[in-house]
């Protein structure tokens, strides 16, 4: 896998989610569509690489390096001790709740109806 | 002055996509050494909750941010550490586990998420107490 396509892709999967966070304004909301739509795409992206409709390079630079980049745990599982930390209890859950079940799902249907 | 924050804004976003360059060679680096073709995917698991402690201890840390320049700072937060960790990994690995063992699915959730929470607390623990010995 070429490294330079990888480092290219997680350019600007960082440089985006950064925009969203930016634009989002509110906290968690950046975040939670960068981990949806980013899932989606990977989702995407894997059916794609499997039936080998597309090449193996785009799957380094978009699979690994964009949606790799774009989509993160880190600032997520921080965003949810946050809300632990000042007692928001039942927006924690309902963040993480979100985020999982709506990632999971989308990720399913994509594999269900197409792989 | 708004051409200022213009420009700022600009450095901003190339620092945070500088860093996540490196985050994603270090994210693939380490699926090379770990390799990825586990039932269970522990490699993912490691870099996610690595990176949970790395960012509340960057976050956290009392003099880090001060010392670092806005555009360093961001570098390595939204950068490195957000880049090197990853959401959608995880969330596609969780449906293949749930094909073959659901409950391994279950516990790779269950891992990552509470996981991710304890090794944020951790980083911010260590971050404050390093604060304490100075």
């Amino acid at each position: 896998m070429n490294i330079f396509l990888i480092a290219i892709g997680g350019f600007f999967g960082s440089a985006a989610r950064f925009y969203l966070s930016v634009k989002a304004n509110k906290r968690l909301i950046g975040t939670w569509t960068a981990n949806i739509s980013g899932s989606f795409l990977l989702a995407v992206l894997l059916v794609l690489s499997e039936k080998e409709i597309t090449p193996e390079w785009l799957w380094g630079l978009l699979g690994i390096g964009f949606c790799g980049s774009y989509t993160t745990f880190s600032t997520f599982g921080n965003e949810a001790l946050q809300l632990i930390i000042s007692n928001q209890y039942k927006k924690a859950l309902g963040y993480i709740l979100s985020s999982l079940i709506i990632s999971i799902v989308i990720v399913f249907s994509v594999f269900r109806l197409f792989l | 002055m708004p051409r200022l924050q213009k420009c700022m804004n600009i450095k901003l976003y190339l620092a945070a996509g500088t860093g996540g360059m490196f985050g994603a060679i270090a994210r693939y680096g380490i699926s090379v050494l770990f390799g990825t073709d586990h039932i269970f995917p522990y490699t993912t698991l490691f870099i996610n909750l690595s990176g949970c402690f790395l960012i509340s201890f960057l976050l956290y840390h009392p003099s880090l941010k001060q010392k670092l320049s806005p555009e360093l700072f961001a570098a390595f937060s939204v950068g490195v550490i957000g880049a090197f960790t990853t959401f959608s990994t995880f969330a596609v690995e969780t449906i293949q586990l749930m094909n073959s063992h659901m409950l391994l699915a279950a516990v790779y959730i269950l891992l990552s998420v509470a996981g991710g929470i304890l090794f944020c607390m951790l980083g911010f623990k260590v971050a404050s107490r390093k604060w304490n010995i100075q």
